[in-house]
């Protein structure tokens, strides 16, 4: 497995790059970055996914930008053969009236949710995407918020207490084969669908999804996923606030992972400001985010198993839960959310029966980890549930962008930490859980195997925390050198991403947040299609789901 | 039949395993039921007001309307560890109408305001609301957003309010005790309800488009 | 008033109260007192029954998930059932808009007077029996499957797209499973050779229908269960109101009192299916009794018989509650699967075998007519 971009093959793809976009502007920042031309943008992309012996195929993030007089986007490729190897491309156009780009939603099925966000939020269209409409709010929203120029009048957009019918029409943008532009709109549905609303007040959506379901009986014709009912705009709140003051945003995004998302944006700030993490800081948030990774996974199980209608098994995922969460508590005294990471380290250190609890804990849950199969996993309805449910090929996964525990069961191999190592887990040895089926029942096993991969993660680290100092050196009021930041990490749901792009300021320009929930909702109308009802519920409780990281 | 009433105050609000006197320093309530004093009512109803107020308080089924954090840390006070069933609660009802208490967890953004609300019309009275966490409260650490509503007693009254951000299982129990303590409180003969806080500024009616006075929707005269 | 041998017994009380009646006042007016008293006694025996199951459920469940249920109300939280019974009684009850409202007001009904029908006919002990029908068991098929017409009615009128999904599974589900129950109590009364609650329990005096039919009986009893457990709209069969898919199911909709209908029926029906098991397969309120062994018949006689009835019954009825809280949810289609092309194949065979038992001599009492003879 390849670290770093070998300098041969970063020559080829410059020159693949080249050789699309003559004009285009190749640098070499933190990933490589090439500007280009609206009009190029497109097939420079096109060319890069379809390169043979490298394909760009994983978009990992699209994220839109506003620099002022250009409104644009800045599209995060990486392969999925090999995680290592990104390229950034950025592109803008400086017609703000109407500003309109093109889609790669037909390259990047991930693309189509992503690029309706970006309309929501900056204003930006894109041609031939099949559904320009506003993904996070609601169409009748005045303004773009994401936009600098935004007017944050609460009075343009009152609270409102009178719901609004769902219009189901799309907007579309369509350039025919002439090259002229054409607008029209397609219905969702069909006339006589039978539509019932699943969210977003639901038991079993894992908050407030709303899925927009046309049944024929009770198999599942066609999904419309709505979002953005806990849409919170946090990475613009982000734009007004210093680098300390954003963490904890994070942590409420998958509150489940908190502990790692958190690390990600740390870690994102900490390589653009330079910033030495003492080695007993990064022991500490790696077990931290180990215990993280199990008790999501504890809680995927059980809601899972509770959206099959197996309420005890719920119980049970929770009862063990509790265990990591009585460390947390015992270390910084949160219990979901708990503000450990800062800038340069940890918050708290360890309290002095930490190792001793941890090393209980690990063969509890192991035993524990038997009783969920004895108990569950084998089970002849569980099985039913679960087996040959919910399909999801490999390139269907990589197109959607769906890593973690879901992505691995179809057999991508995708874990960051493997890929690109951060904090500790280059030193130690776990095995990255794969398996090829790629059904509800592989996503589940993997999340329990994956129990026991971070069991002996922490096993590995546990005894070796070195003494010292617990967060580094950072300067009172901190400002990071102008440029485009990218950091991944493995969380609970999959590949976490930040990006920031600072001016200089002590506070970030432009934040944006990759969320692998959102990946894993957009392949629900993919695997939930031709399903039944009840289908529907075991497949999202199987994707696990968490809304407000959708959302933002 | 003489007129009396029957003697109460806060302290004598009994609920198992809170002491009375963490009960006291309400004046709210205090206020309230040395209101209720001054009216007397008579012996048989002051006493059946007291059964159906035990009976109520008691079985309080809640609607989790979890959008966020604070919906996990609802999971898992209704698990083993923390075991919501002791105080009769554990019967969570999905369907509004089958309800009494809706426990809003989580932040409430615009897009979610015209359902919250609808899902508070669709509950059968008497209903409750509990404001669980610093988002349903006021907006939390998302004030400043232009998406957040900021706090849920602009959308629907709320009988109590449960800082923390997630609050702990245990800050949910106290919360829910209260409540349970205001339920008990209350008269059923007459529909004496406490005024609940309501900050209504966005109430408006769906007919005419007019902004309606909240006490007509919410105090059955 | 008291029979020295059962000193418990409601027996003589009941005779007694009888022959009172007959003797004071015309035979019609006798008849009709008789018959309001019986009405209330069984009314009053429906509420308590529902309120203990629901307070034994969630304790039951409490346990089985580790946890302690309700513990407040009471000693052990035993008057919590008495708690929501108050709460729902006076709880609102909303009309809805846009309902077929004969039918939405009349749904709850029909599942409550299945459930008190059915009541009627099962015999909680020695002579605690409204009426001992010829048909007895035939009688009890009927009417407690009035009870998914309600639930049908509920779904469809109440205007809401889960209710309908949830009753159209529940009509599909009912029907199915109906069938499997008929049949492996109709096994047991080839065996029996009738169909009258009173004689069947008799015959059981020695040897349990369960015992003396053995491989057939064993597994009509296994059938039986399993289709019973079914009918009773309870996990893992709760498709109709699967919570986690559709809400509420078909009484989404429905709130107070007339959700509290429902919500008791669902306890009953758990009740009068354990009741039939009991009744049918395990001797009903019949002491064990070992033929010969006097002093033992005697000693077990003075347990009086619906604590046999009731006994029995709980266990059955413990196993339902153990079997919901350990398994997911069936799908629909797994969940007709499993009765169409397992269960009722397997049914029709079973009689077939249980035909041959009893015409060949093959029963337990025929093969040891000393021990389990009647």
């Amino acid at each position: 497995m390849t670290r770093f971009l070998y300098f041969n093959e970063m020559k080829d793809i410059k020159q693949i790059i080249q050789d699309i976009a003559s004009d285009a502007l190749i640098e070499e920042k933190q990933k490589l970055t090439v500007t280009v031309e609206p009009k190029q943008a497109r097939p420079l992309i096109e060319g890069l996914r379809n390169n043979k012996e490298l394909p760009f195929d994983y978009l990992i993030s699209l994220i839109g930008m506003d620099w002022g007089e250009k409104l644009g986007v800045i599209y995060q490729l990486s392969s999925s053969i090999d995680l290592t190897h990104e390229v950034v491309i950025i592109t803008a156009t400086t017609d703000r009236e109407n500003p309109l780009l093109y889609s790669v939603s037909d390259l990047y099925e991930t693309a189509h949710l992503n690029e309706r966000e970006v309309y929501a939020l900056f204003g930006i269209r894109f041609i031939n995407n099949p559904d320009m409409r506003r993904f996070l709010l609601d169409d009748d929203w005045k303004g773009f918020p994401f936009r600098k120029d935004y007017d944050e009048n609460p009075d343009l957009n009152p609270v409102n207490v009178i719901s609004k019918e769902i219009v189901d029409i799309a907007p579309q943008i369509i350039e025919t084969a002439d090259g002229n532009l054409v607008e029209r709109e397609v219905p969702i549905f069909g006339e006589n669908d039978y539509i019932i609303n699943i969210g977003p007040q639901h038991p079993s959506t894992h908050g407030v999804m709303h899925f927009r379901t046309s049944l024929d009986g009770e198999i599942v014709k066609k999904i419309d996923v709505h979002s953005g009912y806990i849409h919170r705009g946090i990475e613009k709140l982000c734009e007004s606030m210093t680098y300390p003051q954003i963490l904890h945003f994070t942590d409420r995004l998958d509150y489940l992972s908190a502990n790692i998302n958190r690390h990600g944006l740390c870690m994102c700030i900490e390589k653009a400001g330079e910033i030495e993490v003492p080695q007993r800081a990064e022991y500490i948030r790696t077990i931290m985010d180990e215990l993280q990774r199990v008790s999501s996974h504890l809680l995927a199980w059980a809601c899972q198993c509770n959206d099959l209608g197996a309420t005890t098994a719920f119980v049970y995922g929770m009862r063990e839960r509790e265990h990591v969460l009585d460390i947390f508590d015992k270390t910084c005294g949160g219990r979901l959310i708990i503000n450990q990471n800062v800038v340069g380290g940890v918050m708290f250190d360890i309290y002095k029966d930490f190792q001793k609890d941890v090393k209980a804990f690990i063969p509890y849950m192991r035993q524990r980890l038997v009783e969920y199969d004895e108990f569950f996993s084998h089970n002849a309805i569980a099985l039913g549930r679960m087996v040959n449910i919910g399909h999801l090929t490999k390139e269907q996964a990589i197109s959607y962008g769906v890593t973690g525990p879901a992505g691995r069961a179809s057999g991508w191999s995708c874990d960051v930490r493997k890929y690109k190592p951060y904090s500790l887990y280059d030193k130690v040895e776990f095995k990255e859980i794969i398996r090829t089926e790629g059904d509800s029942y592989a996503r589940y096993l993997n999340r329990l195997d994956e129990i026991e991969q971070s069991l002996r993660i922490i096993e590995q680290l546990i005894d070796n925390i070195p003494e010292g100092d617990i967060c580094g050196k950072v300067k009172a009021v901190l400002r990071l050198p102008e440029g485009q930041f990218f950091q991944s990490v493995e969380t609970g749901k999959g590949e976490f991403g930040v990006f920031i792009e600072s001016h200089g300021d002590k506070s970030p320009y432009r934040v944006k947040l990759r969320s692998p929930s959102l990946s894993a909702v957009s392949v629900m109308p993919l695997t939930a299609r031709g399903a039944l009802l009840s289908d529907l519920i075991g497949i999202a409780g199987s994707l696990d789901f968490v809304i407000p990281d959708i959302d933002r | 039949m003489e007129e009396r009433s029957i003697e109460m105050d806060v302290k004598d609000v009994k609920i198992k395993a809170l002491p009375a006197e963490d009960f006291k320093d309400n004046e709210t309530l205090q206020k309230y039921i040395d209101e209720l004093k001054e009216q007397g009512v008579n012996i048989i109803v002051g006493k059946l007001d007291q059964l159906i107020n035990w009976g109520r308080s008691n079985s309080l089924w809640p609607l989790a309307f979890a959008t966020s954090c604070c919906g996990v840390e609802f999971m898992a006070a209704a698990a083993a560890h923390y075991d919501l069933a002791r105080f009769g609660m554990e019967v969570t009802r999905n369907s509004p109408r089958q309800a009494d208490v809706m426990i809003v967890a989580g932040t409430i953004v615009n897009k979610m305001s015209p359902l919250l609300r609808r899902v508070y019309d669709q509950m059968a009275e008497p209903k409750y609301v509990v404001a669980m966490g610093s988002c349903a409260i006021s907006g939390g650490p998302f004030v400043h957003s232009y998406n957040v509503v900021k706090g849920v007693d602009k959308l629907v009254p709320v009988d109590v309010y449960i800082p923390g951000c997630p609050p702990r299982p245990e800050s949910l129990f106290y919360g829910l005790l209260q409540l349970q303590r205001k339920v008990k409180v209350e008269r059923f003969f007459g529909n004496k309800r406490i005024r609940r806080n309501y900050r209504p500024e966005t109430l408006i009616d769906p007919k005419t488009g007019i902004q309606i006075d909240p006490q007509i929707d919410f105090v059955k005269k | 008033m008291l029979l020295y041998s059962q000193p418990l017994e409601l027996t003589k009380l009941v005779h007694s109260l009888d022959a009172f009646f007959r003797s004071s006042l015309s035979p019609f007016w006798a008849t009709l007192v008789e018959g309001i008293l019986i009405g209330i006694a069984i009314l009053a025996a429906y509420a308590l029954i529902a309120l203990a199951l629901i307070y034994i459920e969630r304790k039951i469940a409490a346990f089985f998930q580790s946890r302690l249920g309700p513990n407040r109300l009471g000693k052990y939280g035993v008057i919590q059932s008495i708690a929501d019974m108050i709460k729902i009684l006076i709880k609102e009850i909303i009309h809805v808009n846009k309902i077929d409202k004969l039918l939405y007001y009349l749904a709850p009904f029909f599942v409550i007077v299945a459930s008190v029908l059915s009541f009627g006919a099962i015999p909680f002990g020695q002579s605690l029996q409204a009426v001992d029908f010829n048909i007895g068991v035939f009688y009890v098929l009927a009417v407690s499957s009035i009870g998914v017409i309600g639930i049908l009615l509920a779904g469809w009128s109440s205007n809401n797209k889960y209710s309908m999904i949830g009753a159209m599974r529940s009509g599909a589900q009912f029907i199915s499973y109906e069938l499997s129950a008929g049949f492996s109590l109709m096994t047991i009364v080839v065996l029996s050779g009738t169909m009258q609650f009173s004689e069947l329990i008799e015959g059981q005096r020695y040897c349990w229908n369960l015992f003396n039919g053995h491989i057939p009986a064993f597994i009509a009893f296994v059938i039986f269960l399993i289709s019973g457990h079914a009918e009773t709209n309870r996990g893992p069969f709760d498709l109709p109101e699967a919570e986690s898919e559709l809400t509420a199911g078909y009484h989404t909709e429905y709130s107070g009192l007339r959700f509290g209908f429902f919500y008791l029926a669902e306890y009953l029906n758990m009740f009068i299916i354990a009741a039939i098991a009991t009744t049918v397969f395990l001797g009903g309120w019949m002491p064990i009794q070992i033929k010969g062994w006097d002093a033992f018949n005697q000693v077990m006689w003075y347990i009086p018989s619906w604590i046999w009835f009731f006994g029995k019954a709980f266990v059955l009825m413990f196993l339902s509650l153990w079997v919901r809280w350990s398994f997911p949810r069936l799908r629909i289609d797994l969940l007709l699967n499993l009765e169409w092309k397992y269960l009722l194949p397997i049914n029709l065979v079973n009689i077939l075998v249980m035909v041959i038992i009893v015409l060949s001599g093959l029963t337990l009492a025929d093969i040891f007519p000393a021990v389990f003879g009647k």
